[in-house]
C-alpha cells in the first residue's frame, strides 16, 4: 500500500465531504422550497426531471407539471403539453418553478405530505451532519479527558477507568443508545432532542478514544522530553495539556473520521424506530422513518436520505481506508 | 485450565448480571411506567393507576424492587412480562433463538464470502485488478450498515416479489409445530423459514463480509511479507499451501482476537435488520420491552445479549488458543 495509491480515494473523500457540508450550509438558498411547504396536489409525486427539448426544438430547462390522474393510488401523468420554465435566482433560491403552487419543481419527488424530498434532504443534512459533529466533539472531550486520566493517575486509577471503558466497547453500541434515550422521557422539544442525543451518542463513544489516548499518555510519558519537563518543575496537567496530549492529535483526528459516520447511522437508527427526531423536523432518520411508514416500494424517492447517508460515510471510509491500520485501533 | 475455565464462566455470569441490573436501573429511571401506559395516558383514574401499580410491585422503592428482582434472578427466575403476561425467561429464550438463526446464517454467510476475498486480495493474488474490485466492493459495503441495507433488499424484494419482505414465517405454518408436530409440519416450517432468510441474512451478511475481507486482507498483507513466509517459500513451499496454510493460520489471529467484538457488532445490525424486516427477535422484542417500559422483559432482553456476548468471547479465545498455542492462557 503506497501513498501514491492512496491518495485519489482519500482526495475524493475530501471532494464528497466539502459538496455535502457546503450544500448543507446553503440550503436555505439552494431548496426551491421552505421545508413544511406542502403540495396537497402533489402526494408522492415522482420526481420532475428538468428538459431541455420540447416538441423538437430546444429551449432554456423547463419541468413537464404533473396531473394527478387517480387520488387514491397517487398516480401521476406527465403533462406534455404544457412546459413550465425554470425561474433563477428567483427570491433568494438558487431555482424554482415559474410556476410554483400548480406544478413545483421537485427534483427528488414528493414525500407522504407532497413535500419537496430535495429541500427536506438538505435541511436533514444540517441536523443529522450537525449532531454527529457535536457528538464527536463529545465523545472526543470525555475520551482525552478520561485517557489522560487513566495515563497519568496511578494503578488502580487506570486500572478502574479501563475496565468501564472495556466493558462499554464490548457492548452493541445501538443497546447502549437505545437504553441510555429509553430512560428519558420520549416526547421532548427539538432543541431538547439534538442535546439528549448528542450527549448519549458521546457517552457510548468516548471508551474508544479513551483506550488510544491512555496508550498514547502513558508511553509518551516515559519518554526524556516528558521526564525533563516533569523534572523542570511541570505539574500533571501542564505535562498533559502541554506536553501530551499534543502527541494524541493524529490519533484523535482519525477517532473523529471512525465517529463521525458511526454517529450519523445512529441517528438514523434512534429516529428510525421513533426515539429521535420526528415529523416537522427534517433529519435523515426522521426522512427513512416517514418513507417507511407507507409502502415505500411504490416511491423509490422517499429512500433519498438513505443515499444520502451511504454517500457521506462512503466519503469517510475512503478517508479512513488512506490511514495506517494502526492509527484506526480496534475494528467496530 | 479447568480452574481457567471457571474464572471464565464467573466473570461472565456476572458480565450478564452486570448489564441486566445496569438496563433495569436505567429503565426504572424513565418517567411514567409501566401502569401509566396500562391504564391510559390522561384523564386516567389515580386510583387505577395506583391498583395497577401495586399489583406489579412498581410502587416499592427501586432498590427493594432490584432486591427482589435479583433475588429470583439467581434462582433464575427472570420474572414474568407486564406487557406479555408470560414467564420473561420463555418469552427470551424463544425470541433469542430466532435472533441466533439469523445472526449464525450471516456469520456463516459472511465468514464464507469474507475470509477466501480477503486471502486472495491480501496475499496478491487475483490479478491487480481482480484486487482493486475486491477492495472496492469492500469499502463500498462497509459503507452500507445493516440499516440501509435492509432497506435496500426490502425495496427489491417488495418490487420483485421473489422474496417476502417481512416475518420468519407465513401465517399458518407456525401452528403446525406447536403442540407435537409431525415430520411434514417440520420440514414445512424449516423451508418456510429458509424463504424469509435470504433478505434479512444479506442485509447482515454484506457490511460483515466487507469487515471480514478487510481485516484478513490487512493482516494477510502483514504476514505474507514476514521472514518465516520468506523461508517456507525457500523450501520450495508451493504457493497455494504458502498461503492458505502457513500464512493464513497466522493472519487469522487478529482477527480472531476481534470475534467477540464481531459478535457485538452483529448483535447491533440485527436490532435494525429486525425492526425492518419485522424479524421476531430478540431486537425487536427489546424495543417493545423499552416502549411498552416492561421493566423485567429490558432486563431479561439485556441478560440474553450479554450471554451472547460472553459466549461469543469465549469463542474468540477458544480460536486464539488454537491458532496460537502456548501463548494463550486457555491452553496453560
Amino acid at each position: 500500500m503506497t501513498r501514491s495509491e492512496i491518495a485519489p480515494a482519500s482526495l475524493a473523500g475530501v471532494v464528497i465531504l466539502a459538496l455535502v457540508t457546503v450544500a448543507a450550509l446553503a440550503a436555505p438558498a439552494l431548496a426551491p422550497y421552505e421545508a413544511g411547504t406542502r403540495f396537497a396536489d402533489h402526494v408522492h409525486a415522482p420526481p420532475t426531471w428538468p428538459h431541455v427539448r420540447h416538441e423538437g426544438t430546444f429551449r432554456a430547462p423547463f419541468i413537464y407539471p404533473w396531473r394527478l390522474v387517480d387520488r387514491l393510488e397517487q398516480r401521476y401523468e406527465q403533462d406534455r403539453t404544457r412546459p413550465v420554465p425554470l425561474a433563477w435566482f428567483d427570491e433568494g433560491r438558487l431555482v424554482r418553478s415559474a410556476d410554483d403552487s400548480a406544478s413545483p419543481f421537485l427534483l427528488l419527488g414528493a414525500d407522504r405530505d407532497g413535500r419537496d424530498v430535495l429541500g427536506r434532504l438538505l435541511r436533514g443534512a444540517r441536523t443529522s451532519l450537525a449532531l454527529a459533529f457535536a457528538a464527536t466533539l463529545g465523545a472526543l472531550l470525555i475520551g482525552a479527558f478520561v485517557g489522560s486520566v487513566a495515563g497519568i493517575a496511578g494503578r488502580a486509577v487506570d486500572d478502574v477507568l479501563m475496565r468501564v471503558a472495556e466493558f462499554v466497547i464490548v457492548l452493541p453500541t445501538v443497546y447502549v443508545v437505545l437504553v441510555l434515550r429509553g430512560a428519558l422521557p420520549l416526547v421532548l422539544p427539538p432543541g431538547v432532542v439534538f442535546g439528549l442525543m448528542a450527549g448519549i451518542f458521546s457517552l457510548a463513544g468516548w471508551p474508544f478514544v479513551a483506550r488510544g489516548v491512555r496508550g498514547i499518555i502513558s508511553s509518551e510519558g516515559a519518554r526524556e522530553y516528558a521526564v525533563a519537563a516533569r523534572s523542570l518543575g511541570a505539574g500533571r496537567a501542564r505535562l498533559v495539556l502541554r506536553h501530551l496530549l499534543p502527541a494524541c492529535t493524529g490519533f484523535l483526528a482519525v477517532q473523529a473520521t471512525l465517529l463521525v459516520p458511526a454517529f450519523i447511522v445512529a441517528e438514523a437508527t434512534l429516529s428510525y424506530v421513533g426515539l429521535g427526531f420526528s415529523d416537522p423536523v427534517a433529519s435523515w432518520g426522521a426522512m427513512l422513518r416517514e418513507a417507511a411508514d407507507v409502502t415505500f416500494a411504490d416511491f423509490p424517492w422517499t429512500l433519498a436520505p438513505a443515499g444520502a447517508i451511504f454517500v457521506v460515510v462512503l466519503a469517510f471510509n475512503l478517508l479512513v481506508q488512506a490511514q495506517p491500520l494502526a492509527a484506526r485501533g480496534p475494528a467496530r | 485450565m479447568p480452574a481457567y475455565l471457571l474464572r471464565r464462566a464467573a466473570l461472565a455470569a456476572l458480565f450478564v448480571l452486570l448489564v441486566s441490573s445496569l438496563a433495569l436501573v436505567l429503565v426504572s429511571f424513565a418517567p411514567g411506567d409501566y401502569a401509566t401506559d396500562l391504564v391510559g395516558g390522561i384523564g386516567a383514574d389515580p386510583a387505577q393507576v395506583a391498583a395497577a401499580r401495586a399489583r406489579e410491585g412498581l410502587d416499592r422503592p427501586l432498590v427493594e424492587q432490584y432486591a427482589t428482582w435479583l433475588g429470583r434472578v439467581l434462582r433464575f427466575d427472570f420474572g414474568r412480562s407486564l406487557l406479555y403476561r408470560r414467564p420473561v425467561a420463555e418469552l427470551v429464550r424463544q425470541r433469542a433463538a430466532n435472533t441466533a438463526i439469523l445472526a449464525l446464517a450471516a456469520l456463516a454467510l459472511a465468514t464464507a464470502l469474507g475470509v477466501p476475498l480477503g486471502v486472495l486480495s491480501g496475499s496478491g493474488g487475483g490479478g491487480r485488478s481482480g484486487r482493486a474490485l475486491i477492495r472496492g466492493a469492500s469499502v463500498l459495503f462497509l459503507s452500507a450498515p445493516p440499516l440501509l441495507m435492509v432497506l435496500v433488499l426490502v425495496f427489491a424484494a417488495a418490487r420483485t416479489g421473489w422474496f417476502p419482505v417481512g416475518g420468519m414465517t407465513t401465517a399458518g405454518v407456525d401452528a403446525g409445530i406447536a403442540g407435537a408436530p409431525d415430520w411434514t409440519s417440520w420440514m414445512r416450517w424449516t423451508s418456510d423459514v429458509a424463504w424469509h432468510l435470504p433478505v434479512p441474512t444479506l442485509a447482515l451478511a454484506l457490511p460483515m463480509a466487507a469487515m471480514i475481507e478487510r481485516l484478513i486482507a490487512q493482516s494477510m498483507a502483514e504476514t505474507i511479507g514476514a521472514p518465516f513466509i520468506l523461508s517456507a517459500r525457500a523450501r520450495g513451499v508451493p504457493r497455494g499451501r504458502l498461503v492458505w496454510r502457513h500464512a493464513l493460520r497466522v493472519a487469522l489471529r487478529p482477527v480472531a482476537a476481534v470475534y467477540g467484538l464481531i459478535i457485538g457488532t452483529l448483535l447491533g445490525g440485527s436490532f435494525m435488520v429486525e425492526i425492518v424486516t419485522a424479524w421476531p427477535g430478540l431486537g425487536r422484542l427489546t424495543y417493545d420491552a423499552l416502549r411498552g417500559r416492561d421493566v423485567f422483559l429490558v432486563a431479561g432482553c439485556a441478560a440474553a445479549g450479554a450471554l451472547f456476548l460472553a459466549l461469543g468471547s469465549l469463542v474468540s479465545d477458544a480460536a486464539q488458543a488454537w491458532l496460537e498455542p502456548g501463548a494463550s492462557e486457555m491452553t496453560r
